[in-house]
C-alpha cells in the first residue's frame, strides 16, 4: 500500500473542503473496497479522509411519508430497520444477499453504492484496463467474460456493478442526495446515479470530483410483494451472475431491476409495463439490445428464468 | 501532515496508546504491534473470515480497516473470549465437537460464532430467514448462511456448526 496522510472530517463541509484541497484524496466510509483496492494499488490517495465521524448514520422518516437514510448507515442496520423490513421488504433482502455479516457491519449506504467493479482484470494490475488506468484497453474483451455485462456495454468497457443494494435502490426509485464544497446540493435519482461505460469507464458514477454523498431517500411505500432473488456460483457468499429486484402489486402490474448483467442497475420502465404479461415479455425488453459474448450468453436466458421464478414467487 | 497518527483503543479490557503508520490495519495493530497473534491473517481481502474480531460487540474483518479508525473503540480477540483453563463457552464446545483441524481459521471462526447468536437475539434478518418481520432463529440453515464469511480449508463446517448449535441452546 502506497503510504498517505490521514485525518477524522470533523464536519461534512471539513471533509468536502480537504477533498477540494487535494485532487489524489479519498473518503473512506466502512473502508471495505477502498483499502482492498489500496492494498493492490489499483486506488492510490495520497490522502484519507475518514467520514465515520459525521453523524450520518440515521434512518429518518421524511416529510412526503418516505425514509432518508444516512450515508453513513451500516448495511447490517439498514437490513434489520423495522421500517426497511415492514416497507422495503427488497431493500433488506437485497443487503442480506450480499457479503458476509462481518462485511455488512462495517460496509455503508454511500461506500456500497460507489463500490467497484469485480471484473478481474481491473483487479489484476499486470493486464490492460480502461477503468483502472484510461487508454490502456480492456482485457475482457476478447479475454474470460463469463461474469462481464450483456447490455450497455461499450467498446471500451464491459465490466458489471457488483452491489446488490443499488438494484433494490433502482426498483424502489431511490434518490441520492450529495453535497460539494461549495455547499451546493444535489439530489440525484438512481437511475442517473450509475453511468454506463461509454469511451470513460473510469467513471462508475456522475459524481463530481470531491462531491459528498450525504443520504439515500426512497419515496413513499408502495406495498406490493417484495422480492430479491440472486443467482450465483455459490449459494453465500459470492457476487450475482444474476439477479433480479421486484415489487409485484397483486394484479401483476410491478417493477424490475437487474443485477449482474450491466454497469449499472438494469432497470426499463417499458420492461415494467410488460411484466403482467410474464417474464418473456419482460425480459425480452430489457435484453433488446443485448450483446453478450460467447461466455456469458446464459445470462440472457438466466434473466428470464429468475425473472420468472420471481414471478411465480409473487403469485405464491 | 505525517503518515503516522496516535490512536488509542480498547483490547480486551486494557487500554493501549500507540503511534502508528496510518496503513496499519487493525489485524497488523493486534498481531505486530500488541502481539496478540491469536487473531490470523489469512487472504488480507475480507475474503475468508480469519481475521474476525469483534468491536464494539460486533464482528468485523480486522484486516479491512485502518486501526487509526479505531479511536476509543472496545476490540474483543480470541484471547479476550477465553483462556486455557477458563475457556469461553464457545470455545470449549469447539473442542468438545472437534470443530477444527489444522485450527488457522479458528479463531475468527469462534469470535464470528459468538456475535452470530447475538445478532440472532437482536433479530438481525439474514439472506435464509423466511419471514422478515418475525424472530429469527437459531435453525441450522440460519447458522449455516451466516457462518458463510467464515471458510474453514480444513472443511470441518459441520463439526462448527455442532459447536454453535449446542452453544446456542439447540441441536444442529
Ligand atoms: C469478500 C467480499 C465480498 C463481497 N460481496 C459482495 C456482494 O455479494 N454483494 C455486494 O453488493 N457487495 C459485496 N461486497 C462489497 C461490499 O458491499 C462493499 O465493499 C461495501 O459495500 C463498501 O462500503 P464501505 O462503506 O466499506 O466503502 P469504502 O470502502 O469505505 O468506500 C468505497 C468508495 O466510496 C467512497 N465513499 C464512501 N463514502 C462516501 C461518501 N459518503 N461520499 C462520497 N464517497 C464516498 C470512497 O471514497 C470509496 O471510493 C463484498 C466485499 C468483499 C470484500
Ligand atoms: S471490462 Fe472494464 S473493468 Fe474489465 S478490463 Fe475491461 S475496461 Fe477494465
Amino acid at each position: 500500500m502506497k503510504a498517505f496522510t490521514y485525518e477524522r472530517a470533523a464536519s461534512i463541509e471539513a471533509a468536502t473542503k480537504a477533498a477540494e484541497a487535494n485532487p489524489e484524496a479519498k473518503f473512506i466510509a466502512g473502508g471495505t473496497n477502498i483499502l482492498d483496492l489500496m492494498k493492490l494499488e489499483i486506488e492510490t490517495p495520497t490522502h484519507l479522509i475518514d467520514v465515520n465521524g459525521l453523524g450520518l448514520d440515521k434512518i429518518e422518516p421524511t416529510p412526503e411519508g418516505g425514509v432518508r437514510i444516512g450515508a453513513l448507515v451500516r448495511n447490517t442496520d439498514l437490513a434489520a430497520d423495522e421500517r426497511i423490513r415492514r416497507d422495503y421488504g427488497l431493500l433488506s433482502r437485497a443487503l442480506v444477499a450480499g457479503a458476509s455479516g462481518q462485511l455488512r457491519n462495517k460496509a455503508t449506504t454511500a461506500g456500497n453504492l460507489l463500490q467497484r467493479t469485480r471484473c478481474p482484470y481491473f483487479y489484476d494490475t499486470n493486464q490492460p484496463c480502461n477503468k483502472r488506468q484510461p487508454g490502456s484497453g480492456c482485457s475482457a474483451i476478447g479475454g474470460i467474460t463469463r461474469q462481464h455485462a450483456v447490455v450497455g456495454t461499450s467498446e471500451s468497457c464491459i465490466a458489471t456493478h457488483p452491489s446488490d443494494m443499488a438494484i433494490a435502490m433502482r426498483t424502489l426509485d431511490a434518490v441520492i442526495e450529495t453535497v460539494n464544497a461549495d455547499g451546493v446540493r444535489r439530489s440525484i435519482p438512481i437511475a442517473d446515479f450509475h453511468r454506463l461505460p461509454g469511451d470513460t469507464p473510469e467513471r462508475d458514477t456522475v459524481l463530481e470530483k470531491g462531491e459528498f454523498v450525504t443520504a439515500a431517500m426512497l419515496p413513499p411505500p408502495i406495498g406490493g410483494k417484495h422480492i430479491y432473488r440472486k443467482v450465483r456460483d455459490r449459494a453465500s457468499y459470492a457476487f450475482a451472475l444474476v439477479s433480479v429486484g421486484a415489487v409485484i402489486q397483486s394484479d401483476g402490474t410491478g417493477r424490475v431491476a437487474v443485477g449482474g448483467i450491466a454497469h449499472k442497475p438494469w432497470r426499463m420502465e417499458t420492461a415494467d409495463a410488460e411484466l403482467p404479461k410474464g417474464a418473456r415479455a419482460a425480459s425480452s425488453v430489457l435484453l433488446s439490445d443485448a450483446r453478450p459474448t460467447d461466455q456469458n450468453r446464459f445470462k440472457v436466458a438466466l434473466v428470464e428464468r429468475t425473472l420468472s421464478a420471481v414471478i411465480a414467487e409473487a403469485k405464491g | 501532515m505525517t503518515r503516522t497518527t496516535k490512536v488509542s483503543l480498547i483490547v480486551n479490557g486494557k487500554g493501549h496508546s500507540l503511534e502508528v503508520d496510518n496503513r496499519t490495519t487493525l489485524l497488523d495493530l493486534l498481531r505486530e504491534h500488541l502481539h496478540l497473534t491469536g487473531t490470523k491473517k489469512g487472504c488480507d481481502h475480507g475474503q475468508c473470515g480469519a481475521c474476525t474480531v469483534m468491536v464494539d460487540g460486533r464482528r468485523i474483518n480486522s484486516c479491512l480497516t485502518l486501526a487509526v479508525m479505531h479511536e476509543h473503540n472496545e476490540i474483543t480477540t480470541i484471547e479476550g473470549l477465553g483462556e486455557p483453563g477458563n475457556l469461553h463457552p464457545m470455545q470449549a464446545a469447539f473442542v468438545k465437537h472437534d470443530g477444527f483441524q489444522c485450527g488457522y481459521c479458528t479463531p475468527g471462526q469462534i469470535c464470528s460464532a459468538v456475535a452470530v447468536l447475538e445478532e440472532i437475539k437482536s433479530n438481525i434478518p439474514s439472506h435464509v430467514t423466511g419471514d422478515l418481520t418475525a424472530q429469527a432463529e437459531a435453525t441450522p440453515g440460519e447458522l449455516r448462511e451466516r457462518m458463510s464469511g467464515n471458510i474453514c480449508r480444513c472443511g470441518a463446517y459441520s463439526n462448527i456448526i455442532d459447536a454453535v448449535a449446542e452453544v446456542s441452546g439447540r441441536k444442529a
